[in-house]
């Protein structure tokens, strides 16, 4: 027998837009973003359109965004609103959220809403921590299904193809669960002009992290952002003799 | 006007889904058509099924009902990530003399097929070979039949005319000298191309400089039912010009867009270019004309929203459509201008989609509307000067 379709909590981060190349502040405190283009962490992005998937198949319910950071990040949630997310919950702090506050967030939200499935990006593009998910798993004692690449919902199993090193690993969860997308999941969706003016009414809540009883101050310090040395030139090289005598005498490794 | 507001570029989630749509259209996709002279069925079929070449149609016809700047939202985003929204923007607004001037019958038998996108209303038969854009001397006749019009005449650079199902047609109907005022006698028709073709309709395809997809409109005997009549006989000229100030605020958006693909490729391509040991970009002989072009963009950009604001609030626009079209178009010529010099060779290689882009922004200088015929309309329509013609 089908089980009822779940509700499915999407987190979605603000991030700087992939195609923007990255500039360290001068004071090395961090990457500069004011004047930047921000957009919907692409694998979250990923995370959303599997989440609509689900529910145009029918074994997803209500999908509801999340998003936690400044008050612009409520543009975040409209983008996910816009691919089909039903509604949008605003977790809004100035503060600078590591990992370990998101994962404490997202738990009092998972408390409050009850989702049978949490998916997000198994990492974002800014700071690459690849962590998020895997703390709220530990911190919601619910299992994990990390760098997915295909996810199918069954009762209360949701089976999760993940993509680890030298293969593919299928693993079977019990629901509630959370589980990250890795990019082979799926190619997501551009809005539709309709679903676009659909999202512009509906519904985002917004709430503070005191609202939730989590301090988000942060936990890590930041020492030093710096810019990757310059990558210098390579050499051509003529023949297969120039290139053995160039790598004994001047790069000595053979 | 509140600067600051003028600044804001308006309909930013719009923009935002539109580039993700667009970035599925790379430079190949579109070399690749340039080569054929092909026609990007894909994506038009794209556009029309998330629904934006309907954003101006009204909701109840089953489109979004939304006012001009977010159709301009559209097409300046179209240009700007480098593709062409010629192959379809008419799509987006011939309809609207349909819609302004159509009976109740008309509107509900085309707008909601129009708005799917079932229905491509997208040619536009005006220009003759003898009339150009001496529009109120044009030939193509009309003559009333019982409960149907026989059309006989041709038209010239009709854009999109085998890509599209329907036509708006402006014909005369009153021989003009028979006519006391010269913007009279004109009437506007849809016709329906599909059946029309080989009755009495030939379409020939007029090889470009670019991919454009225009052509020339033979009728011979073409029968037209008198239902297809717009509004009234005789007062098609009046139909078809109140379309016109937002088709010049919407080819000026594309121009804008343009400029800016230009103006990004210049920067990135003058800051990556190592020659004699430094970027090219260091060189103020490569700065600047970069930088006017980018400028007078700005300049234009600034006078489209001025239009459309306008437009929007019912007033007057024609001074501000006429010039945000011309200076945008001269904007996007400037910046095609330094984007080549930029380049050197590489400018002129298909790989780098500056030469076909290039070619793609001289059109606005001559169309829809010439250069010189805009500085006419401000020269004695803004300033008062003596008529010309």
């Amino acid at each position: 027998m089908p089980a009822a379709p779940i509700k499915v909590l999407v987190p979605v981060k603000r991030v700087v837009d992939y195609n923007v190349k990255v500039r360290v502040r001068a004071d090395g405190s961090g990457v500069e973003t004011a004047g930047v283009k921000m957009s919907m962490n692409p694998f979250d992005e990923i995370a959303v359109e599997e989440a609509v998937r689900l529910k145009e198949k029918g074994v997803a319910g209500e999908i509801v965004a999340v998003s936690l950071g400044v008050a612009q990040c409520a543009e975040t949630i409209r983008t996910a609103l816009a691919m089909g997310a039903d509604r949008g919950i605003l977790v809004e702090t100035d503060a600078a959220l590591e990992p370990l506050a998101v994962a404490k967030l997202l738990t009092a939200i998972a408390a409050r809403e009850q989702p049978g499935l949490i998916l997000l990006g198994k990492q974002a593009i800014d700071d690459d921590m690849n962590a998020t998910g895997q703390m709220l798993a530990a911190l919601l004692g619910w299992p994990q299904g990390t760098f997915a690449s295909k996810l199918t919902l069954e009762g209360d199993t949701a089976t999760v193809t993940r993509e680890v090193d030298g293969g593919l690993e299928t693993v079977a969860l019990n629901l509630p669960a959370v589980v990250t997308s890795d990019l082979r999941l799926n190619e997501p969706r551009y809005a539709s002009l309709p679903n676009i003016m659909k999202a512009r009414k509906k519904p985002i809540e917004t709430v503070k992290p005191a609202d939730l009883g989590v301090d988000p101050a942060p936990r890590l310090t930041v020492v030093k952002v710096a810019e990757p040395p310059r990558r210098q030139a390579g050499a051509k090289v003529g023949s297969v003799a120039e290139l053995v005598q160039k790598l004994r005498q001047e790069a000595k490794v053979i | 006007m509140d600067q600051s507001l003028l600044d804001k570029p308006s309909h930013a989630e719009i923009r935002e889904e539109v580039a993700k749509l667009c970035a599925r259209f790379p430079g190949e996709y579109w070399r690749k058509l340039d080569q054929a002279r092909g026609y990007p069925t894909e994506f038009v079929a794209a556009l029309t099924e998330a629904g934006y070449l309907a954003a101006l149609i009204p909701e109840e016809y089953g489109g979004a009902g939304l006012p001009l700047s977010a159709a301009a939202a559209i097409l300046e985003t179209i240009h700007e990530a480098g593709c062409n929204a010629a192959a379809c923007h008419a799509q987006m607004y011939i309809m609207g003399t349909i819609l302004r001037h159509g009976s109740a019958a008309q509107k509900q038998r085309y707008l909601p097929k129009i708005a799917s996108g079932e229905l491509r209303l997208q040619a536009f038969g005006v220009t003759e070979p003898t009339s150009g854009t001496d529009t109120t001397s044009l030939r193509t006749f009309a003559r009333r039949e019982g409960d149907r019009y026989i059309v006989n005449g041709q038209k010239v650079w009709t854009s999109r005319a085998e890509h599209s199902d329907l036509m708006l047609l402006l014909a005369r109907t009153t021989p003009k000298e028979q006519i006391r005022s010269r913007t009279e006698g004109l009437s506007a028709f849809i016709v329906d191309m599909r059946q029309a073709l080989g009755q009495g309709l030939t379409i020939r395809p007029i090889r470009t400089m670019m991919n454009h997809n225009s052509t020339e409109v033979f009728f011979d005997n073409m029968a037209v039912a008198a239902d297809n009549l717009i509004g009234d006989e005789g007062r098609g000229f009046r139909y078809i010009l109140d379309g016109m100030n937002a088709e010049r605020l919407l080819i000026a958006s594309e121009s804008i867009g343009d400029a800016k693909w230009f103006t990004r490729r210049s920067v990135d391509y003058a800051k990556e270019r190592i020659v004699f040991g430094r970027p090219i970009g260091q060189n103020q002989g490569v700065q600047f004309p970069i930088a006017r072009a980018y400028a007078q963009m700005r300049a234009a950009e600034l006078l489209v929203h001025e239009g459309l604001a306008r437009f929007e609030a019912g007033l007057h626009c024609g001074e501000q459509a006429n010039m945000a079209k011309m200076l945008g178009a001269e904007a996007a010529w400037a910046a095609a201008e330094a984007c080549v010099q930029t380049h050197g060779g590489f400018g002129f290689a298909e790989e780098y989609d500056v030469e076909r882009k290039f070619r793609e922004a001289r059109l606005y200088q001559v169309a829809p509307i010439s250069t010189n015929l805009v500085l006419s309309y401000v020269a004695e329509h803004v300033l008062g000067l003596p008529r010309s013609y």
